[in-house]
């Protein structure tokens, strides 16, 4: 599914992933954890496409395709899906709209037609139940007065509706009370199938009670310094970064 | 500009035989007072700190002829022509180059006392109510153009609407251009809503030409205690056109206006509102939405005026800029000593896709009263490129994303029109304007939109 190897990228000249190694096969969960500013949106950012960022050396395959020539929305359109850890808020835009232009725009990708209003309206009541998103905001303004925890909910009632390939939650657990984050995690079990991939980044291990991760990988200083199973989340979360940092700056 | 101010004395003293022998008097006086304001004050230039920025030194590159009496037209309008706004179920009422159209259908079912008719036909028909109103306020301000038409123009529309009377239908007031050669026209409209009635008007400017126009408007509205006026204004014109449109409103005790002028294309457009608050509790909303590319130019002025206290005032003004289009805002509040407790606030938000493009704004409060509340803001910005990234992320083209981010931003004026058809027509008219594809006057054979 997602090959990175040794993926560098920089920032105005500020160099924040300094050669990073991954690889998550089709059906793979994977958590990524780390300290504060170690990378992991950033990393997320340019699996999206962000040009933001520069890639300055090393690859991402996709699918078995390098991928540093597709766009933001070719990326999307191929199923590459990114929960955003600070959901931007788009006045004027009302949910409806976005996720009908969305829905069209990867079906015109696909060469399948447009869906008609009435199947869309169904469909996404559908996905809307699915995560507990509560109908009246679909009428609103994209994340405008969304509370934090609707933010993070609607992040995942996006990803029902475009049911990605690789999706990668950047913290969608951070602002959830406990029922929200049982809800938001069911949702994404639900979505899941034995071809699709789950990036999970957190800072809790409360999440991967729910969602459990085949892998747990841990982003330090622009580089995955440890890799290992589940049991990994619930060492750091006893333990913390220390003995990590301890570890890598020896 | 000496030339052309000369250009028009002349053509004036010409007329003037004509406009003393035939019609209202006190037109005619009117006339030879703004002729020596004319006189005195020119036409206005790029000197002039409230013209800086509309290059009119640009519209008298070219020559226009005058037009005195364009009544008789070619062929039956009312067949051929339909306006891009569409089958709205509205009162429609022709203005063909400037004059009172005279196969205008009859308009069926008005209420007793509503008097719609040409401008030219009011001022000798109902004297006694159109010399009560007719220049009274325009007469109060200084402008080159606004005494040019005082002098020149002979005809419009005019409205009376008695008290206690509400239209059933929105009129739809369609300003065509046609017929060959560089025109200068001026139009003279008068709206007077009597006491605890209402008037909705959509104005519509279409040009079937593709000669250079020149087009010096003034429309005068006074809305009587309690009333309602709602004015819905869409400019499409060609590139080549030049207007400079004014529009003087006197608002009485506890009367509402909203005002809200959709530039969508254009070559210069210089809009003047002066929205004169003289009764208390009065509230009058001024928006306008400009969609500028290529070289256009879109200049609003606002000149509020709170002269008495418990007032209230909003302006919202918009504009979307592509390619090294310029638009200007200026707005000039003053809150007269007396005028407490007076509510007055100004944005004016821009977008500029192009760093060649250019946005002039001024705010202007002169505040004179304590007990007030006053805001002005404006913003120039370009599109989030945040929310860019998140719409595209989802799979959304960046073409699109960028529409949808620039059709929001329009969108916010339009959520004011309360007249349902006209908002989502309008909707599509920006939809297709974003894009470029809007159609321009479907029986424009010159393509002078392009
Ligand atoms: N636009 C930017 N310009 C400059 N520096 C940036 C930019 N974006 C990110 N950085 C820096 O890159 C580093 C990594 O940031 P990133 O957001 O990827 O961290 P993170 O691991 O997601 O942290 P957190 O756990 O707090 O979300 C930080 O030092 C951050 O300040
Ligand atoms: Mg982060």
């Amino acid at each position: 599914m997602l090959v990175i190897k040794n993926l560098h990228a920089e920032i105005n000249g500020k160099k924040i992933l300094k050669g990073i190694n991954l690889e998550i096969k089709a059906g793979e969960i994977h958590a990524i954890m780390g300290p504060n500013g170690s990378g992991k949106s950033t990393l997320s950012a340019v699996l999206a496409g962000k040009e933001d960022f520069t890639v300055t050396e090393g690859e991402i395959y996709y699918m078995g395709k390098d991928i540093s020539d597709l766009n933001v929305e070719e990326r999307a359109n191929e199923g590459i899906f990114l929960s955003f850890q600070y959901p931007v808020e788009i006045p004027g835009v009302s949910m409806i709209n976005f996720m009908k232009t969305a829905v069209n725009s990867q079906r015109k990708y696909k060469d399948l037609p447009p869906m008609s209003s009435a199947e869309f309206l169904k469909y996404m009541r559908e996905m809307q139940d699915l995560v507990g998103l509560k109908s009246d905001l679909a009428s609103r303004s994209v994340n405008v007065g969304f509370s934090g925890g609707e933010k993070k909910r609607n992040e995942i009632f996006q990803m029902a509706m475009l049911k990605p390939k690789l999706a990668i939650l950047d913290e969608t657990d951070s602002g959830l009370d406990i029922d929200a984050l049982r809800i938001v995690a069911n949702g994404v079990n639900k979505l899941k199938t034995p071809e699709n991939s789950v990036i999970v980044i957190t800072h809790y291990q409360r999440l991967l009670d729910f969602i459990v991760p085949d892998i747990v990988h841990v982003l330090y200083d622009g580089r995955i310094v440890k890799t290992a199973g589940k049991e990994l989340a619930l060492e750091l979360e006893a333990k913390g970064y220390n003995w990590i940092k301890e570890e890598i700056d020896n | 500009m000496k030339k052309v101010l000369k250009k028009y004395i002349n053509i004036y003293q010409d007329l003037s035989d004509d406009f003393a022998k035939n019609g209202n008097q006190k037109v005619f006086e009117y006339r030879n007072e703004a002729l020596k304001k004319f006189k005195q004050n020119g036409i206005p230039d790029k000197n002039d700190e409230n013209y800086k920025y509309t290059g009119i030194e640009k519209i008298f590159e070219n020559d226009y002829e005058y037009f005195p009496d364009a009544k008789q037209s070619f062929v039956d309008i009312n067949e051929y022509f339909k306006c891009e706004i569409g089958d709205m179920d509205t009162h429609v009422v022709l203005l063909s180059n400037g004059s009172y159209y005279e196969k205008n259908k009859p308009i069926e079912d008005l209420p007793e006392g509503v008097i719609i008719c040409g401008l030219n036909e009011a001022m000798n028909k109902y004297p006694e109510i159109f010399d009560k109103y007719y220049n009274q306020h325009a007469s109060e301000i200084n402008d080159g153009f606004v005494s040019l038409n005082t002098m020149l123009a002979n005809d419009g529309l005019f409205i009376f609407i008695p008290e206690n009377t509400k239209l059933n239908k929105t009129i739809q007031l369609i300003n065509l251009t046609h017929g060959f050669g560089n025109k200068s026209l001026f139009k003279r409209n008068l709206f007077i809503i009597e006491e605890n009635s209402e008037l909705s008007l959509i104005v519509c400017d279409h040009t079937l030409n593709n000669s250079n126009n020149f087009v010096v408007d003034v429309t005068e509205s006074h809305i009587g205690k309690k009333s309602v006026f709602k004015y819905y204004a869409l400019q499409n014109e060609p590139k080549k056109s030049s207007v400079i449109n004014n529009h003087f409103i006197t608002l009485e005790e506890y009367s509402k206006v909203n005002s809200l002028i959709l530039s969508l294309h254009g070559g210069i457009i210089r809009n003047n509102i002066y929205a004169k608050l003289s009764g208390e509790y009065s509230h009058v909303k001024l928006y306008g939405l400009g969609l500028a590319d290529n070289n256009q130019i879109f200049d609003n002025y606002t000149f509020i005026d709170h002269k008495v206290p418990n007032c209230k005032s909003n302006e919202l003004y918009k504009n979307i800029l592509d390619d090294s289009a310029l638009t200007a805002f200026a707005g000039r509040i003053i809150v007269r000593p007396d005028a407490q407790k007076t509510e007055a606030f100004q944005t004016n938000n821009n977008i500029s896709l192009t760093s060649g493009a250019k946005v002039r704004t001024k705010p202007q409060l002169e505040i004179y009263a304590d007990d007030v509340k006053c805001s002005h803001g404006a913003t120039i910005g370009q599109l989030d490129k945040d929310a860019l990234f998140y719409l595209r992320s989802r799979g959304i083209n960046a073409k699109e994303a960028r529409l949808m981010l620039m059709f929001a931003f329009a969108n916010d004026i339009l959520l004011e029109i309360d007249v349902e058809p006209l908002r989502n027509r309008m909707s599509d008219l920006i939809n297709s304007r974003l894009r470029g594809e809007l159609p321009g006057c479907s029986h424009c054979l010159q393509g002078c939109h392009k």
